[in-house]
């Protein structure tokens, strides 16, 4: 299986709050209509400028296996080192939403609108995230589908550049996936272009798999530890499958 | 004086339109432009800064108090000679070659503009030899980096050496921040100081100034 799927730029509209958050503000924290405003201008612009596109691609354990070992720059034991050799089905992915709204943020800041730019940066990284909660939809109905969803199955998606995986295992991930055909390239220092885009593996298996301690060492350098949030997220919608 | 007053509260309350038209009425009333500047525009972003810093008001606030005070620096600039505003110092900043990330960057630029800094920002994807050259050329106080990408990290380093090889580290301090860096990372490259956010490399960079008119070595501090 590899396709590419048109998002509708309707499906990864973020939400307020998690946009805001990004921006200091703390959740139910009243804000004065200027700023209200502002988020309401940086989502009409996202609808605008964005053009959500993925590619998906599954791939066999012993693929991902040869995959993973990447430039050899992988941390000694990562979380996904175990992770993926448990999974039943794997693939792997790339999103984007385009280059048009990182040329208008950049166009915001040039002619001083700050906030506006900072807000549009804000809600389309939310925006893009959002795309890889749908990348892991689909690759769950597409399981669903094939009759290869269990009871107990939990999906979550890992990227290059994070939890061990050192960012270079994205030159492999190209090679492989070919998300040129959507419009993502990989410069040499293995930054995507367009900016606002996103790549990696989904796992499917059993949710038990996807559970792992943050105290690797290179947990220590992690500012957000947003690992936790996304294992407690992927087990509460496996268990409300089941 | 009371005008001074209105422009810094017009600043806080984010009024581009208000600054702007007490900019102009101030300097109608023979104000000069250096108290505006000084005791109007960045008296306001001071506040604002320091609000911001204490979790009072938010990124949006700053960032419309900085639109209005651009506004009303661009009427006064014309105004000083040359067009040469006062400066607190003068800072390159920029995001190392290899990566296009450039908005905490840019808030940087824009919180230092907003404290009176000269600042002169040279992108994204800047190589060691453009800082080094610019830094040189603008006799800048202060070089800042930043980058998203551990990959790019290492680009920093080649920025401190360069700097040192052309014997500049007594005249140019170095600040990094983003993502990935920490004040480990900054220690152990050479660098002087490591931020963490917009609002904490405006207090690093004015400790790095001061500390270096006064010929003391700034200590980097761990960050949050």
């Amino acid at each position: 299986m590899r396709e590419i799927i048109d998002i509708s730029t309707q499906d990864i509209k973020p939400n307020r709050a998690a946009v805001l958050e990004t921006q200091g503000v703390p959740p139910n924290k009243e804000l004065p209509e200027r700023i209200l405003s502002i988020f309401d201008t940086a989502m009409e612009l996202l609808l605008k400028f964005s053009h959500p596109r993925a590619i998906l691609a599954d791939i066999s354990i012993p693929e991902f296996d040869a995959l993973y070992k990447g430039e050899g720059l992988n941390e000694k034991e990562t979380p996904l080192g175990t992770i993926f050799r448990k999974a039943d089905n794997l693939a792997l992915f790339a999103v984007t939403i385009g280059e048009q709204v990182s040329q208008k943020i950049n166009e915001l800041f040039n002619i001083n609108e700050f906030a506006k730019g900072s807000m549009l940066d804000a809600v389309a990284s939310v925006g893009i995230d959002k795309t890889g909660d749908i990348m892991e939809k689909h690759f769950l109905d597409l399981l669903r589908k094939e009759e290869k969803l269990t009871p107990s199955t939990g999906i979550l998606r890992y990227s290059p550049g994070y939890c061990g995986w050192h960012i270079s295992g994205q030159k492999k991930l190209f090679e492989f996936l070919h998300p040129e055909d959507i419009g993502i390239t990989l410069l040499e220092s293995y930054l995507m272009k367009p900016l606002k885009s996103i790549s990696g593996i989904i796992v499917a298996g059993n949710r038990e798999i996807h559970i792992f301690k943050d105290t690797f060492p290179f947990c220590k350098q992690c500012k957000t530890h947003s690992c936790r949030g996304r294992i407690r997220s992927m087990l509460k919608k496996s268990l409300k499958r089941e | 004086m009371d005008i001074l007053r209105k422009i810094s509260e017009a600043l806080q309350n984010g009024n581009n339109e208000k600054v702007t038209m007490l900019t102009k009425k101030a300097v109608e009333e023979n104000i000069s432009p250096k108290e505006i500047l000084d005791k109007g525009l960045i008296e306001g972003m001071n506040i604002i800064g320091d609000k911001y810093k204490n979790h009072i008001i938010f990124l949006p606030d700053v960032l419309l108090a900085a639109k209005a005070m651009y506004g009303g620096i661009a009427l006064l600039k014309p105004m000083f000679i040359e067009g040469n505003m006062p400066s607190a110092g003068k800072v390159v900043i920029g995001t190392v070659q290899g990566d296009l990330h450039d908005i905490g960057k840019n808030l940087v630029g824009i919180m230092l503009k907003g404290a009176g800094f000269e600042v002169i920002d040279l992108g994204n994807n800047v190589p060691p030899e453009k800082f080094v050259r610019t830094v040189k050329k603008e006799n800048a106080s202060i070089v800042g980096m930043s980058t998203l990408l551990t990959t790019t990290m290492p680009v920093m380093r080649d920025v401190v050496n360069l700097i040192k090889k052309e014997n500049l580290e007594d005249s140019i301090k170095i600040i990094v921040g983003g993502a990935p860096v920490s004040a480990e990372f900054a220690r152990e490259i050479g660098a002087d100081a490591y931020s963490y956010d917009s609002a904490n490399a405006v207090e690093t960079v004015k400790a790095l100034i001061a500390e270096k008119d006064e010929g003391k070595e700034y200590k980097v501090k761990s960050g949050e």
